[in-house]
């Protein structure tokens, strides 16, 4: 189809030092054009100082099937908690 | 949500199809308030449902740009003109959000788009009436604006992700909207003599057509069920329509405007103000693609898009031609 613009995946720094953060995706021919793009669409309110835009056949995703096994393994290591360890109370906070 | 079509039927006869264990555990999903993301197993139906309520609200959005794009050339102000500028340019990205949010289900947004311009589509019927005076964009913001944040807030929380993500910015954005309207509300009515009259105008001409956003009456909506089992809607039509109610008509009253309901009372004992009965008959009309402006707006919309084919070409043409030179390089 001649008419199909390839997708990209919009990711946005907002102002308070956090981490791009994924806000949305859109349709664009080039990276020139998904940037000016996002621009318009993703921060009409001074949502961000830094744009990424990703082609979006270029992440690679987890399976949600995949979900026990990926992330189940976490649940049972409580020793990666610091409440995990005791620490005399005389020793105060740490 | 410029909606009241969008409570899109569910596919009745699908869900049988499936696997009863696999339906069930997507409906414990639900129950436990558990988001579903674009990947996940998900019925037929629901993908259904969701893909004719997400495209048709973006639609909405989109199509909603025409009877307030009708003014900007003639706002009274350089204020007024950069405010409605602004906020027709906010429901354009409202569309741009709500297609990303349906092409996550694999329909693609040509497709969509495609099925409102061949008609095949609805749209919210509130965007088939016409915009007289200037008055009817003041109205506008406050009825049209204040009846879609009611039905957008619970969608906010709609068991789909990337429609509640996307809704969440879109009610960020809206409140704007609403008060830009209430505002040239509150001037018209302070003004002189024809300008309170062109601000009642206005509101007699939008208020029906405002209630008849949220959809037909909970007796006659055999659609919202399944809706609301999956946690598509939280609120029904009839409930929406009471909050819209109670929370607009003290503010007509503050700007000294009658409603034109001759049936409007409040009701001590249920805090609520009862509305006269809605001629439903009017709302089909212009479901049914017989309303005042209907032919004019997918006109205008095919036109757009027609004209707008070169850009869409060239920009394509551009990448190709500069792949081409980087895979030679
Ligand atoms: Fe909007
Ligand atoms: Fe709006």
């Amino acid at each position: 189809m001649k008419d199909v613009f390839p997708l990209w995946e919009v990711f946005i720094r907002s102002r308070n030092g956090l981490a791009h953060k994924h806000v949305g995706s859109l349709h664009a021919t080039d990276a020139t054009l998904a940037l000016q793009a996002a621009r318009d669409i993703y921060t009409r309110r001074g949502e961000g100082l830094s744009i990424w835009v990703v082609p979006s056949n270029a992440i690679t995703a987890s399976d949600p099937a995949d979900k026990e096994m990926m992330f189940e393994p976490t649940a049972s290591k409580i020793y990666r908690h610091p409440t995990f360890y005791d620490v005399p109370e005389e020793v105060g906070h740490m | 949500m410029y909606t009241q079509a969008l409570n899109a039927k569910p596919d009745a006869g699908e869900p049988q199809l499936e696997d009863a264990a696999l339906l069930e555990a997507f409906q414990a999903r639900i129950d436990a308030e558990d988001r579903i993301e674009p990947n996940d197993r998900m019925p037929a139906a629901y993908r259904k449902t969701l893909t004719r309520q997400i495209s048709q609200h973006a639609h909405s959005e989109i199509v909603g740009m025409l009877p307030e794009g009708n003014w900007i050339t003639r706002a009274p102000s350089l204020r007024r003109k950069a405010a409605l500028l602004a906020k027709v340019q906010d429901e354009c990205g409202h569309g741009l959000y709500l297609y990303a949010a349906a092409e996550t289900l694999g329909t693609s947004r040509e497709e969509l788009v495609d099925q409102l311009l061949t008609g095949k589509a609805k749209y919210s019927s509130i965007f088939n009436y016409p915009t007289l005076t200037w008055a009817d964009i003041g109205a506008i913001g406050w009825l049209v604006d204040g009846a879609a944040i009611m039905n957008q807030i619970p969608l906010c929380r709609c068991s789909y992700g990337p429609y509640a993500r996307a809704m969440i910015r879109v009610c960020k954005e809206e409140s704007f909207h609403q008060r830009q309207g209430y505002e040239i509300m509150v001037t018209l009515s302070k003004g002189n003599e024809a300008q309170r009259e062109m601000a009642q105008d206005a509101l007699n001409r939008w208020w029906w057509p405002c209630l008849m956003m949220f959809g037909p009456p909970d007796a006659a909506s055999q659609h919202s069920d399944q809706s609301t089992k999956w946690k598509i809607k939280r609120f029904s039509n009839d409930e929406l329509r009471q909050k819209f109610v109670d929370a607009t008509v003290p503010q007509a009253h503050y700007l000294g405007l009658t409603l034109p309901d001759p049936d409007l009372k409040f009701n001590e004992q249920t805090g609520h103000w009862e509305y006269g009965a809605i001629d439903w008959d009017e709302f089909k009309q212009v479901i049914a693609g017989n309303g005042p402006c209907n032919r004019d707006r997918l006109a205008a919309r095919n036109k757009a898009h027609a004209e707008g084919a070169w850009v869409r070409e060239a920009a394509l043409a551009y990448a190709e031609k500069r792949h081409a030179r980087k895979a030679a390089a």
